[in-house]
């Protein structure tokens, strides 16, 4: 091994090994898990454990709970892609206007939120939320729109989290947008100006095409964020109303560590891999297309 | 004509950026104000956002430990306060010293299978850390981990992303500077010490940033570990109480600001490496 090989090995192993040991072989253990009955019973004494084959993913699919689950980050997604990637290239947009001043400062206050703890600004949004003596119901109040009970309509809960959840990360995409929309070629921008083309007729045939892989990128991105979400509910629903608000991980969750049916849950989060996986594969292909990878 | 109409969209694109920056600060600013208002005060309609009288009693009630019906009583937030910068300060520092070194291995040095793990590493990035959760769970009881602070800190320890983020910072370094210094001599360690640490300082800030913010913000991981509330860090711990106070909404908010104070004044003077960061740290292959 000449020095340099030497020194490699003396600089990446101890990470290798890190991710040997806490990622590679508990995502090993994970397939093992999820094709076992590992329970309370299990937990206590492992002759209890028995090798089910595939009966944690059948019984999976005849839980009414996970389809809800499933459902409702589907929602989650669905929903919440377009309101996040809409206020950030709403925030980016405005930023980018040549007569705003103090950009920085501006970046730096919108961004804030994002690198706050969720579990603090989500009790603080419980707050924000409440029917009663919250500020969001008082401010619509005072536009003349009813009391909304957010946090307590099945109906209301998920755009309610939504909510939360925008105002939380829209400031990353913003920065992202910033970037790809300052690296729109200015003489293309005049060009347009100068045939007359409207502020709308700049954007859609400008911008929008300048920036549009970027944007792509980001929402498909993002919605592999959507369905990891957790803390959210735990803190703010708890699930609830009616189990509306019950996402896939929160089922693991509760699975795993309430009611310690560890199978059970392992394969509830191997599911939630092959998810997460099909949304990588259209982002690779996305950018292969655009030819970024 | 012209001017005037640049002035006036000038006012209207100003005035916007502040109203959308004053709306997203909002629930912020009303974090604090309220932690400061009496108990029981903020429930009340017109929803007030200011303190109509300013008290510490809510801090007073969450940080100090007092006597309660003859029992010590408290809501161990300073214990968990301890324990979240504990727990972030020793994974961001073990964090740097397991990756940097690998990512500039990764990037300039050669061995054998580089290139092989490298496409590992990549393919790594996209297994969600809540799979390996349930195992890591099980393995750290057979070790004796569970409700450990090294059953905190250790899965965060395989940053792959850390990897390969500093490995492209690497990259951008000539190799004809590296070349230069072993042939005056220089070892691998002293190359990589006195040549490649001080180019990639600001990277170190950024992704120390990372850890360190990312650490203090996870949620999932130590409420799953943590068993027993002396080892709480702070989001757990403020989840528990929230279970318990839900209506208490001064107290609650004072206990959030205690918990996204020290990361904002973290944030703030280094915000430029952080957000730097967020653009500069495309993995590529």
């Amino acid at each position: 091994m000449s020095r340099q090989e030497r020194a490699a090995w003396l600089f990446a192993g101890p990470v290798l090994a890190a991710i040997a040991a806490m990622l590679v072989l508990p995502v090993a253990l994970a397939l093992l898990l999820g094709l076992t009955d590992y329970s309370i019973y299990a937990l206590a004494d492992l002759k209890n454990l028995r090798f089910v084959g595939l009966a944690n993913f059948t019984e999976l699919l005849a839980t009414p709970l996970f389809w809800r689950a499933l459902g409702n980050t589907a929602l989650f997604a669905a929903l919440g892609v377009p309101m996040a990637i809409g206020a950030s290239l709403a925030a980016a947009l405005l930023l980018h206007d040549a007569t705003v001043r103090w950009k920085p400062l501006w970046r730096v206050a919108l961004f804030a939120p994002y690198v706050t703890s969720v579990v603090a600004t989500a009790i603080v949004w419980r707050f924000v939320l409440n029917t009663r003596f919250g500020l969001l119901n008082s401010a619509l109040g005072a536009a003349g729109i009813g009391p909304v009970d957010w946090l307590g309509d099945p109906r209301a809960s998920i755009p309610a989290i939504l909510l939360f959840v925008t105002w939380k990360i829209f400031g990353y995409n913003m920065i992202v947008f910033t970037a790809a929309l300052s690296a729109v070629p200015g003489e293309l921008m005049e060009a347009a100006r100068l045939d007359g083309a409207s502020r709308w007729g700049r954007f859609r045939h400008v911008t929008l095409p300048a920036i549009g892989p970027t944007l792509l990128l980001a929402a498909v991105m993002s919605v592999a964020g959507f369905l990891q979400l957790f803390a959210e509910p735990y803190v703010m629903t708890m699930g609830g109303p009616a189990q509306s608000t019950v996402t896939v991980l929160y089922f693991m969750f509760d699975e795993g560590f309430r009611w310690w049916n560890l199978g059970q849950a392992s394969a509830t989060a191997l599911i939630l891999f092959v998810l997460i996986l099909g949304v990588t594969a259209v982002q690779a292909r996305i950018g292969r297309r655009y030819q970024w990878l | 004509m012209a001017v005037r109409r640049r002035t006036l969209r000038a006012i209207v694109a100003n005035g916007a950026v502040a109203a959308l920056t004053a709306v997203t600060l909002v629930p912020l600013v009303w974090m604090v104000t309220v932690s400061f208002m009496p108990r029981g005060s903020s429930s009340q309609v017109p929803v007030p956002f200011w303190p109509d009288r300013w008290s510490i009693e809510n801090y007073y009630e969450l940080l100090v430990r007092r006597q309660f019906e003859g029992a010590w009583f408290d809501y161990r937030i300073l214990p968990a306060l301890l324990n979240s910068i504990g727990v972030a300060a020793i994974a961001t520092l073990l964090g740097l010293l397991l990756t940097v070194p690998a990512g500039y291995a990764f990037a300039k040095l050669r061995f054998r299978g580089r290139e092989r793990l490298l496409k590992l590493l990549i393919a790594a990035l996209v297994v969600p850390g809540q799979v390996a959760m349930l195992p890591l769970f099980l393995m750290f009881k057979e070790l004796g981990l569970v409700n450990s602070y090294a059953g905190v800190i250790l899965p965060g320890l395989a940053g792959v992303f850390a990897v390969l983020f500093v490995r492209q910072a690497v990259l951008a370094i000539p190799d004809e500077m590296l070349d230069a210094a072993r042939i005056d001599g220089a070892g691998e360690g002293r190359i990589f010490v006195s040549i490649v640490l001080p180019l990639i300082a600001p990277i170190t800030v950024t992704l120390a940033l990372f850890i360190f913010l990312g650490s203090w913000n996870d949620f999932l991981w130590p409420l799953i570990i943590l068993s027993d509330q002396e080892r709480y860090t702070l989001p757990v711990a403020v989840a528990a109480i929230m279970r318990e106070h839900a209506a208490d909404g001064e107290l609650m908010m004072a206990a959030s600001v205690v918990t996204t104070l020290p990361v904002l004044l973290i944030f703030l003077p280094l915000q430029r490496f952080y957000i730097g960061g967020l653009l500069g740290g495309s993995v590529k292959g």
